[in-house]
């Protein structure tokens, strides 16, 4: 009994709410009981004063409220004289039930985590291929995939300009199981500089040289004069072949895939434009939000899309 | 009881009523601006930077309150989606709340850091190029209007007025800070600031 008093507000101000409810309830009731007859009294014919007002002919009496109406307002007042007798109203008296909005919602936080844990309890201890077989795991996944992944990653997992596409073969950080789970994990941060200083006929000339390495049409002499350029300055996360370096996340630039290049842009533009202003591509952790569990299998539905082509 | 004086009288009937409601102020709304929950800061919590308060003033001003919240209810339903519920020590620099009161959006409390920086500007380029099932307005514009700062610090010196612990460097130093950058740099800081207080604590 000497947990009922809280102490988030000073004894005066915890008094004067006291005081100004239980006094609006005592008002009330008084004004009620008080109006509960009529003062007017009939005459000796039985004919009572009315109010005066009259319209066609019909006059108002002054009554007073019907008794059963009269009886509710009673019970309002008994349920409200309850109810702060029960749950928090009165200043800092916390209320015999000792019920709070935090302890409601850690009840029912530990009822789903009672109902859960189990079952991903149970796929965690899966292995992620064996997991991505697995048709109702990845129910469970596609739906935590559409709530957490699919804003940027889109509700299809195929990306868009400046966010991965996650149903082709191409990996950034690579597709291990072990690769996924990093990046759901931690997130990613992938920083390509600007390169404006390199001036702009350098830069026309590794454009043509990374049009080259996918074999896409380019102009053989710029390309060429691009190679030594490329060879010092991009080689060193991109690697001389152009492959890629999955541990900085630098993307292959030898395939026909290309993050950054706009829905009908022309493929050059949008290489220029990346050398032009760098690039700066950034996966928020998801541990944080998801917890573990999840990790491991949205990282498992995100194993299954790549088995898909 | 002689009820037709106050029946009759409509002046003095309408001071009654007030007197009345404001019984329901005076217990309800008065205690707050003296209990704990609603004065102290929760630990961490600090005044928006410069830019980041002229974001805030392009969020009311483009009306984002109308269909974004910002109050995560404690409910699990809010909280695995949104993260921790919201609590008042959060609020207390807030002048005036962006609490909001209808979500045809998401609740907004704690998008800090939820998607990068490229992500919250292309989706307030065009909401559709990144997310094809949204029916929420594009804000071009926010690229091309450019910010000059000259009211910020009248701002900042309005808001520590309210008690927004602002330091004369800090206002000093905010339309420097400001100035020149586009709208849509200071609107994307505001937003990936939004609930970062409380966080990492499922």
């Amino acid at each position: 009994m000497n947990n009922l008093w809280g102490d988030s507000l000073s004894g005066f101000w915890s008094a004067w709410i006291i005081v100004i409810t239980l006094g609006s309830i005592v008002f009330a009731f008084w004004l009620l009981y008080a109006n509960r007859k009529t003062d007017k009294t009939p005459d000796a014919e039985g004919n009572v004063e009315t109010t005066g007002h009259a319209a066609d002919g019909i006059e108002e009496y002054d009554n007073p409220l019907p008794r059963w109406w009269f009886q509710l307002y009673v019970g309002t007042v008994i349920f409200s004289l309850g109810y702060l007798l029960l749950y928090p109203g009165l200043g800092n008296f916390a209320g015999l039930l000792g019920w709070t909005q935090e302890e409601q919602w850690e009840e029912e936080v530990a009822r789903a985590e009672e109902r859960f844990t189990p079952i991903f309890a149970q796929y965690q201890e899966v292995p992620i291929p064996e997991l991505a077989e697995d048709g109702e795991a990845m129910q469970v996944a596609e739906r935590i995939f559409q709530n957490n992944c699919a804003v940027c990653h889109g509700s299809n997992a195929q990306g868009g300009y400046g966010f991965p596409d996650l149903t082709d073969d191409e990996w950034l950080y690579g597709g291990e199981p072990d690769n996924i789970v990093a990046t759901l994990r931690q997130g990613r941060n992938g920083l390509m500089p600007s390169w404006q200083q390199l001036g702009e006929e350098n830069i026309e000339n590794v454009t043509q040289f990374v049009l080259s390495l996918s074999g896409e049409e380019h102009d053989a002499a710029q390309a060429e004069s691009g190679a030594a350029t490329y060879a010092s300055v991009c080689a060193a996360c991109h690697g001389p072949d152009g492959t890629g370096n999955q541990a900085l996340g630098a993307p292959n630039l030898t395939n026909d895939s290309w993050l950054y290049r706009q829905p009908g842009q022309p493929l050059e533009e949008a290489i220029r434009q990346t050398l032009r202003n760098g690039r700066n591509g950034h996966m928020p952790a998801q541990a944080a939000y998801i917890g573990e569990e999840r990790v491991h299998l949205v990282a498992a539905y995100v194993y299954s899309l790549r088995q898909q082509d | 009881m002689r009820h037709e004086i106050v029946e009759k009288n409509v002046g003095l009937l309408a001071v009654l009523i007030l007197v009345v409601i404001s019984f329901g102020g005076l217990a309800e709304i008065v205690p707050l601006f003296f209990q704990k929950q609603t004065t102290e800061p929760v630990d961490g919590l600090r005044p928006l930077t410069a830019l980041e308060l002229e974001g805030r003033g392009i969020y009311r001003r483009e009306g984002c309150v109308g269909c974004h919240s910002q109050m995560i209810r404690p409910f699990r339903a809010e909280t695995e989606r949104y993260g921790h519920y919201s609590v008042a020590g959060e609020f207390i620099y807030e002048h005036n709340f962006l609490w909001g009161s209808k979500r045809t959006g998401p609740d907004l409390a704690r998008v800090g850091g939820r998607y990068s920086d490229d992500w919250h500007r292309a989706h307030l380029y065009n909401p559709r190029d990144v997310v094809p099932e949204s029916i929420m307005p594009a804000y071009p514009w926010l690229f091309e209007n450019t910010l000059d700062g000259e009211d910020t610090p009248k701002k900042m010196r309005a808001l520590r007025a309210l008690g927004v612990p602002y330091t004369d460097e800090q206002i000093e130093n905010a339309t420097r800070e400001v100035r020149g950058e586009q709208e849509i740099t200071a609107l994307v800081a505001y937003l990936q600031q939004l609930g970062t207080v409380l966080k990492d604590t499922r």
